[in-house]
């Protein structure tokens, strides 16, 4: 973990309430995809989780969705602004885990952290398929970047208004995979977990105190006992979770 | 160059800053950060004498300038952070351990006492009977003068460590607990824990926490905190370690004139994880500004 000031390079609208912020500065503690970073606001006691979407030399990009004061605040700074940033939490995917063909599952903003993954697995050269999940087309975002990859791309809407009707499980069985990752709500993370024919790893959220280990806020109970999910997780083995 | 050094219940400490129980882990994990070494102390998680999950999440919640926790006491009982968290924290940390311990029963404050008042690196044993985040206990030790009084009893004639009790703020007077542990043999007393607080969340319409009530802390209650430091000063002549909102130097100095000899900084580890240390840098330059040349002589001095 480091504790650094990045600079706000750009943000971004990418849907209604979706932004992509982009942080310039330290990142050399940004390590693993499926990590995450713990942002201070002004005005605000406690920092803010947001999972790295994408990793460059220099820079981070952060892809968030306005769900209350916070992350309101956020989408309203600046080109310049600085923020203070603890980064490099989480343990992160495991890239080296899957077999050749890993499926990556995202909902909603679940979604960002697995396009650093995607690349993280092409660069490995494996073939990494990716179904995306959203309630309408007015809410898809991603799907040309993870395109770009030349790689499969399925997306989902709960109302049919774009690609496959249903939920990301009703895409699942039209892939050949032999690993997955899954990021997106609860509901949706037990739902893959029990349509998945292959061994994964999947991304929690808990509401957090401190981020790095610290307070035991974000404690859930494994088959391998308590874990905290700003430290062994927030990704999980599909094995270890308990629903 | 000014004094920082303090005396707790006969024990020299290099600076008042001792990080507060359950914001800090068992210390070993912020020596990754930085040399722990520059603490006066550190008072470790709260310890129960059976390993403890602690409550269901949603455990944490915010509140302007604060926060709600009811992480529940989640430790992993005091054989393993006997035989484990405290030679871990050992090789990081040279000085003196505040063991924080609670319990259910008063034989269970006894048993835990026990096993950490026997840890060489143990200088003073916290007992906590003011936890208001765990169910059938906790907390009722601390709001009732006479509960209060036979808890402290009980540890005091086990412990060879000095006894410092942790004082519970949901009461109508705090002093009279103060005095009541003060006469049960307490060697010092600690206060304050957390203030019963609860958010409701706009979206469910429901409560935040998973267990609806939990603790505030941070700098919310800091004036809440030197208020009851003030107050247990007059009444008591044994030491006390004050906290409550403690973020800065300059926070120290008003705990300290109101009454304490040493301070446990909770929440903000957690907003900025070198929060302790960047107050023990500050601390010096603080007290010139202020005049002070050492720091033990303005303990209860706005008195
Ligand atoms: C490991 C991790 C990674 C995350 N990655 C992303 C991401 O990439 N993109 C994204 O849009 N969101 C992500 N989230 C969720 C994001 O943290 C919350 O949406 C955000 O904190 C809400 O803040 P707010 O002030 O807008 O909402 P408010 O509801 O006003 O926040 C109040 C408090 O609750 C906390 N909180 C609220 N919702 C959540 C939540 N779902 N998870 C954890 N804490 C919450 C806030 O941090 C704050 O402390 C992630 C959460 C975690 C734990
Ligand atoms: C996440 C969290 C966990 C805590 N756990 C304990 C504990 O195990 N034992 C204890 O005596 N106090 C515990 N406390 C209370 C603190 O030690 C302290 O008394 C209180 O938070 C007030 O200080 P602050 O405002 O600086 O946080 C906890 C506080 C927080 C925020
Ligand atoms: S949020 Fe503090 S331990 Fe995970």
């Amino acid at each position: 973990m480091k504790k650094v000031k990045l600079t706000v390079l750009s943000n971004e609208r990418l849907t209604k309430d979706v932004f992509e912020m982009r942080l310039g500065g330290d990142v050399s503690a940004v390590t693993r995809p499926g990590g995450f970073v713990d942002v201070r606001l002004e005005g605000y006691f406690l920092r803010r989780p947001i999972s790295v979407a994408d990793r460059e030399d220099g820079s981070i990009s952060l892809i968030y969705k306005t769900v209350g004061d916070g992350t309101r605040a956020m989408s309203g700074l600046g080109e310049g602004a600085v923020l203070d940033v603890l980064t490099g939490l989480g343990n992160g995917y495991d890239p080296d885990a899957s077999g050749d063909k890993p499926l990556l599952i995202g909902g909603g903003v679940g979604v960002p952290p697995l396009f650093w993954l995607c690349r993280e697995l092409v660069k490995r050269g494996k073939e990494p398929s990716v179904i995306l999940g959203f309630n309408h087309a007015d809410e898809v975002f991603l799907e040309d970047r993870f395109r770009a990859l030349s790689v499969p791309v399925a997306v989902t809407t709960a109302d049919g208004s774009r690609g496959v009707r249903g939920f990301v499980t009703d895409a699942m069985d039209d892939f050949d995979y032999t690993y997955f990752y899954a990021c997106g709500p609860l509901p949706m993370l037990r739902a893959v977990a029990g349509s998945s024919r292959t061994d994964g790893e999947l991304s929690f959220e808990e509401r957090m105190g401190c981020g790095f280990g610290a307070c035991m806020g974000c404690s859930v109970m494994t088959k391998n006992g308590p874990v905290r999910v700003c430290r062994e997780g927030p990704v999980l083995g599909k094995e270890d979770v308990i629903w | 160059m000014v004094k920082t050094e303090v005396t707790l219940c006969g024990i020299a400490l290099k600076n008042p800053i001792i990080p507060a129980s359950g914001t800090f882990g068992f210390g070993y994990e912020f020596a990754e950060l930085y040399d722990i070494n520059c603490l006066g102390s550190i008072s470790v998680k709260g310890t129960t004498v059976s390993p403890r999950f602690g409550n269901r999440t949603p455990r944490i919640a915010e509140t302007p300038s604060g926060m709600l926790n009811s992480v529940g006491l989640q430790n992993p009982g005091a054989d393993a952070v006997v035989e484990t968290e405290l030679p871990r924290l050992a090789a990081v940390f040279d000085g003196p351990v505040m063991a924080n311990v609670s319990g259910f029963s008063v034989g269970d404050f006894t048993a835990a006492c026990e096993k950490l008042d026997a840890a060489p690196q143990v200088g003073w044993l916290e007992v906590n009977i003011s936890c208001p985040n765990v169910h059938g206990g906790g907390m009722a030790f601390g709001t009732s003068p006479e509960a209060a009084a036979e808890v402290t009893r009980a540890v005091r004639k086990i412990a060879k460590k000095p006894v410092i009790v942790k004082l519970s703020p949901n009461v109508t007077d705090i002093v009279s607990v103060a005095k009541a542990v003060e006469d049960a043999g307490a060697d010092g007393v600690s206060l304050i824990n957390t203030l019963i607080g609860m958010r409701i969340d706009l979206r469910t319409k429901k409560p935040v926490l998973a267990e609806k009530k939990g603790g505030l802390s941070g700098p919310a209650v800091r004036p809440v905190a030197v208020r009851m430091v003030y107050d247990v000063y007059e009444a008591v002549k044994i030491p006390i370690v004050g906290m409550g909102g403690i973020a800065r130097a300059e926070d120290v100095i008003e705990m300290m004139l109101a009454g304490a000899s040493a301070v446990e900084v909770g929440a903000a580890n957690l907003t900025d994880p070198f929060a302790c240390r960047d107050i023990v840098k500050d601390l010096p330059a603080v007290m010139e500004r202020y005049g002070i040349e050492d720091l033990e002589s303005i303990i209860g001095g706005a008195h």
